[in-house]
């Protein structure tokens, strides 16, 4: 199946190789407005990754930001923005240094896990992707980390 | 520094001067004033030595101290938020030290409120006066902080204190034994960190020949309900006993420390020795202390 199945967009954003089963999570933390076209195909395959989900967006291009809080979920995601039906630009996600209300703090013991407040997070070291949590201190992988 | 939640917060500077203002708070306690200041002691879980030590220290600079031990009968109670709380006794107070059983509590206070938050125990993470009160004890002992060597003895799994003071000390080089039983051997990723502020260090799990290299004993207490089995727990409860006997071809200045309370593991025969200093520890929490509102209130000189 290829991915010529989902219309091409004019303008905006297409986000490829996420992983397989995480198109939604990653469009509840891109959270599209009203006025964004969305398309979204699940169980593309994939010659790297077997399988893959797509995202689309016409007539929105997203920021670096943007893009990057998607980093801990679809790690290898690459994001092209699309003018006038061409590849305007290509980029990877990367992980931010500073990861805000994206993530839930795996210690349970933590007070983020009882107070109405934000999670934070600091990578500490991006190849072993390991994040630090900035009120208990403890350290995660971040594939290990559930999403809020 | 404007707040105290954690002792790698604070650099070898920073510490240095907590350090030499506690020793002149020591001498001459009356060099500074809080007068009118009041001190809000917010304690979720109870502690005795941690609060009495700080309110003494807030009363001994002519301060005032206000306060809540356990939830029963405060707003709390009622459903409060940890913010409310402590927002509400902001407005009543210059300085907020407070204890609580969540990991990161004092941080997240630390953000909700405008005066100093020191974080006087947060679960089992940090416990930063109590490190810095170490670290004093440790250079009075020995008359510096640099290159020493220290043995670290029984839960160092759990032991919040052990695991603060080996960060604390890390910036002077020191050496260190880890010596506990298997199952409480200190936890890997501070053994990683360690490594990679290229601190020396080695694991034990019998005291031998330590006892008569080092500077320092710094003695915690093996907790039963940390055992799974009662049988394990009996097996390793005698290891790591000091006593008179045991400490005697120690270094003539080694020193023994304990973050108190005691149970058996210090026997009291080695109180009436040269080696014991947990007493003198305990005292030394008070001009760290000091030395800690002093700072926070703007008033070190």
């Amino acid at each position: 199946m290829k991915e010529l199945k989902v219309d091409p967009i004019r303008n905006g954003t297409v986000i490829d190789h996420i992983p397989a089963g995480r198109v939604q999570r990653v469009l509840a933390i891109l959270k599209p407005r009203s006025s964004d076209i969305v398309m979204m195909g699940m169980n593309f395959s994939s010659r790297a990754m077997k399988k893959k989900d797509i995202i689309k967006i016409e007539g929105r291009e997203l920021t670096q930001n943007e893009v990057n809080s998607i980093a801990l979920i679809a790690p290898d995601a690459k994001v092209s923005i699309i003018r006038e039906f061409k590849v305007a630009q290509k980029t990877k996600v990367e992980i931010p240094e500073l990861i805000e209300g994206l993530v839930a703090c795996s210690n349970p013991k933590c007070i983020t896990n009882a107070e109405p407040m934000q999670t934070r997070f600091k990578l500490v070291n991006i190849e072993k992707r390991q994040l630090a949590c900035q009120y208990c201190e403890r350290v995660f992988m971040a594939d290990e980390m559930d999403h809020i | 520094m404007k707040n105290l939640i954690s002792i790698r917060d604070l650099n070898a500077d920073e510490i240095l001067q907590l350090l030499a203002l506690a020793e002149s708070l020591e001498k001459n306690p009356a060099q500074i004033s809080l007068t009118r200041r009041v001190m809000a002691a917010i304690f979720y879980e109870a502690s005795t030595r941690t609060r009495m030590s700080f309110e003494s220290a807030m009363k001994r600079l002519g301060g005032e101290v206000i306060g809540m031990v356990g939830t029963s009968g405060t707003s709390v109670e009622k459903g409060e938020t940890l913010a409310d709380t402590t927002r509400i006794l902001a407005r009543y107070s210059d300085i907020i030290v407070i204890r609580h059983p969540l990991e990161g509590a004092a941080k997240y206070v630390s953000e909700q409120v405008n005066i100093p938050v020191v974080n006087a125990g947060d679960g089992a993470n940090q416990h930063p006066s109590q490190s810095l009160l170490d670290l004093y004890t440790i250079k009075k002992a020995q008359g510096k902080l640099e290159n020493l060597k220290l043995a670290l003895i029984g839960d160092l799994k759990y032991g919040r204190t052990v695991h603060s003071l080996a960060y604390a000390l890390a910036p002077f080089e020191p050496e260190f034994y880890f010596v506990s039983p298997k199952s409480l051997r200190m936890p890997s990723h501070i053994l990683n960190d360690l490594s990679n502020m290229k601190v020396k260090f080695q694991e034990k799990e019998k005291l031998g020949k330590i006892v008569n290299e080092v500077d320092i004993m710094y003695v915690t207490r093996i907790q039963r309900e940390r055992f799974p089995d009662r049988e394990e727990y009996e097996k390793v409860k005698n290891a790591y006993i000091i006593s008179a006997d045991l400490l005697e071809n120690a270094k003539d200045n080694m020193k023994v420390m304990h973050p108190l309370p005691r149970v058996n593991e210090i026997t009291t025969d080695v109180d009436d020795t040269k080696y014991a200093y947990y007493f003198d520890q305990a005292e030394n929490g008070v001009y760290m202390r000091q030395a800690i509102l002093a700072t926070l209130l703007g008033e070190a000189k």
